[in-house]
């Protein structure tokens, strides 16, 4: 990629942008995740699967909210989805838009994280609503993993194409690489990790795949420094990692480097310490799973601000 | 279909009056922002937004500035009246995800504002940072070419006013020609670095408000070649990392979550002590 010349205006994308993006990383990452312990966990880790699920509803609720707030007219957002123009009226899907595909894509995979929500609370069957036992007696069994499987399609999906929104620009940094996408599902995966390890406490029964997790999450990190790695070596390539990284930008990089080293350590981090002979000794010490899982989330929210931030500066 | 309308903006007979701001605020009722002083050379607007839908730029190149001249060969300080540019491939079209962004029948690029919900994705798209969101209306603006003039057989209203003729509307046939003719004679001047940008489909598939210039585009903070690309280009490279993102997670969690240690199992309950083994016997290889 050539250096990039940029003479655009910022969109102002903030605060409500930044927490979107959270949510819709974590929402992906949350529904993928209890696919994944459901369909290659073991048995015990249904309790943490029926979390990641339950978890997914009000992360993927709270996306749309963000996106209308942000927006300049809240009450058109359905214009988003139907073409009320000259052209119009017609449905609304222009592939070459992320904007547009990720309307439909957050509203199909919000169907299936509620069909998997009510098929969750039909089969635990702690709360009871009408139609309860139907859901439960069709979904509980392979149709609702085939939900799963492509609710996690989506759900993946989700979870990326922010990054993909932002390359499809031509604002300095975000079009000048390709990673953005693969970096925000791989951070988002990492922090719905977290989220769940966070979560965990709250039903019984889902420590049991604290450690699953944990190595998953292990995987995510080191998916997410390999994408970092490709995005610093495009920003380079292009001219704009100092717009980048520079000045005051770098503080947000280094917390996002620093959440990434106790998920790929094994949360296990090296402790220097200086004996009374004066012989410097490493001892491992063991950083709780609450205290990693709040400092990959607080990675995650660093990594999106920097992004976001410093194209916009 | 109307023929198609556009601009020609020679600059090298712009004289910075900026008698085109002003009739562009005053024909389409803009207030204008609260004045700043830039400290920029004879240049007070700044960029052009919301609010300015006209915005003459003022370079000072003091590249063509020597001891022995203080004239610059009329390239000493450039004057560019900016605009939208009308992108016959516009990137602002292409990502508003409301299709807000149509073409008129004047195959110009126009905003309705009844449908634009404010998203601001336009905005990051534009390479040339026209478009400006609006606080007020809660969307976002930029130069209509006077589509409600055009609409009346009447000229746009910054070109009525340009004094000097810098800004012409027409046919962009006949904007096409008389641009041609002035590129020659300025030649035969002796500008050797006078050229038209936008004029052919080098720029975004060409540009029905195209300019003179007399001097490389990039002194006037116009983007070429590979900086003047439109969005949809990293569409395939970002969906493929997301997409091998997907497949290594993917491939990464069944391990981690297959890869466990077994879990411990319960201990068994204690056995009833075992016979007394006859006397004679040895125990043979059994666990240990």
């Amino acid at each position: 990629m050539p250096l990039a010349v940029h003479y655009t205006q910022p969109p102002e994308w903030r605060w409500y942008i930044l927490g979107y993006f959270l949510l819709a990383g974590l929402a992906g990452g949350a529904y993928l995740l209890g696919t994944l312990l459901r369909l290659a966990g073991r048995p015990s880790d249904e309790p943490a699967s029926r979390l990641s699920f339950l978890l997914a509803l009000p992360l993927t609720a709270l996306c749309p909210l963000l996106l209308i707030v942000d927006l300049g007219q809240p009450v058109r957002f359905w214009h988003m989805m139907v073409d009320s123009g000259v052209q119009g009226p017609a449905i609304n899907l222009k592939y070459l838009s992320p904007m547009s595909l990720g309307v439909w894509g957050l509203l199909v995979f919000a169907v299936f994280v509620a069909l998997t929500f009510l098929e969750v609370v039909a089969t635990d069957g702690r709360y009871k609503y009408p139609g309860s036992r139907l859901v439960a007696a069709v979904l509980g069994g392979f149709l609702g993993r085939v939900v799963n499987v492509v609710g996690s399609v989506f759900g993946l999906f989700v979870a990326g194409y922010t990054g993909v929104l932002l390359s499809v620009s031509n604002q300095p940094v975000w079009s000048d690489t390709y990673a953005l996408g693969g970096l925000f599902l791989a951070s988002g995966l990492s922090g719905a990790g977290a989220l769940l390890i966070l979560c965990a406490p709250w039903r019984r029964g889902s420590e049991a795949s604290e450690e699953g997790l944990a190595g998953a999450d292990s995987f995510f990190a080191l998916l997410e420094l390999g994408f970092l790695i490709v995005l610093f070596a495009t920003l380079a390539v292009a001219g704009q990692l100092t717009q980048a990284v520079g000045p005051p930008w770098f503080v947000l990089w280094a917390i996002v480097l620093l959440s990434l080293v106790p998920p790929l350590a094994g949360r296990l981090t090296s402790r220097l310490t200086v004996g009374a002979g004066g012989t410097a000794a490493l001892t491992n010490v063991r950083v709780s799973a609450a205290a990693t899982a709040v400092l990959v989330l607080v990675g995650m929210i660093a990594l999106r601000a920097a992004v976001l931030w410093s194209a916009q500066s | 279909m109307a023929e198609a309308k556009g601009f020609f903006t020679d600059t090298s007979v712009c004289i910075g009056c900026k008698a085109c701001e002003v009739a562009c605020k005053e024909w389409n009722q803009l207030q204008g922002d609260a004045p700043v002083f830039l400290a920029d050379s004879f240049d007070n607007t700044g960029k052009l937004d919301a609010q300015n839908w006209r915005h003459v730029k003022f370079i000072e190149n003091d590249a063509h500035l020597s001891a022995s001249t203080t004239v610059g060969d009329g390239q000493a300080w450039l004057m560019m009246s900016d605009v939208c540019k009308h992108c016959q491939q516009a990137s602002c079209a292409e990502v508003c995800p409301t299709n807000a962004i149509v073409r008129t029948e004047f195959d110009t690029v126009f905003i309705q504002q009844d449908v634009c919900n404010g998203c601001r994705n336009c905005i990051s798209a534009c390479p040339y940072g026209v478009i400006g969101f609006s606080e007020q209306t809660g969307t976002v603006h930029k130069c209509t070419l006077c589509y409600d003039r055009m609409q009346n057989q009447l000229t746009p209203a910054c070109a009525k006013a340009c004094p000097t003729q810098s800004i012409q509307f027409g046919n962009l046939t006949d904007l096409h020609s008389a641009a041609d003719k002035r590129l020659a004679q300025l030649r035969q001047l002796g500008y050797s670095k006078a050229q038209l940008y936008g004029r052919d489909d080098k720029v975004y598939g060409g540009l029905n408000s195209f300019f003179l210039l007399m001097d490389e585009p990039a002194v006037y903070g116009l983007p070429t070649g590979e900086s003047a690309q439109l969005p949809s280009h990293n569409n395939v490279g970002g969906y493929l990392g997301v997409l091998i993102a997907s497949a290594l997670a993917l491939i990464g969690g069944i391990v981690a979550l297959r890869r466990r240690r077994e879990p411990t199992p319960r201990p068994a309950p204690p056995e009833p002590e075992p016979a007394a083994e006859p006397a004679g016997t040895t125990s043979g290889g059994g666990d240990r």
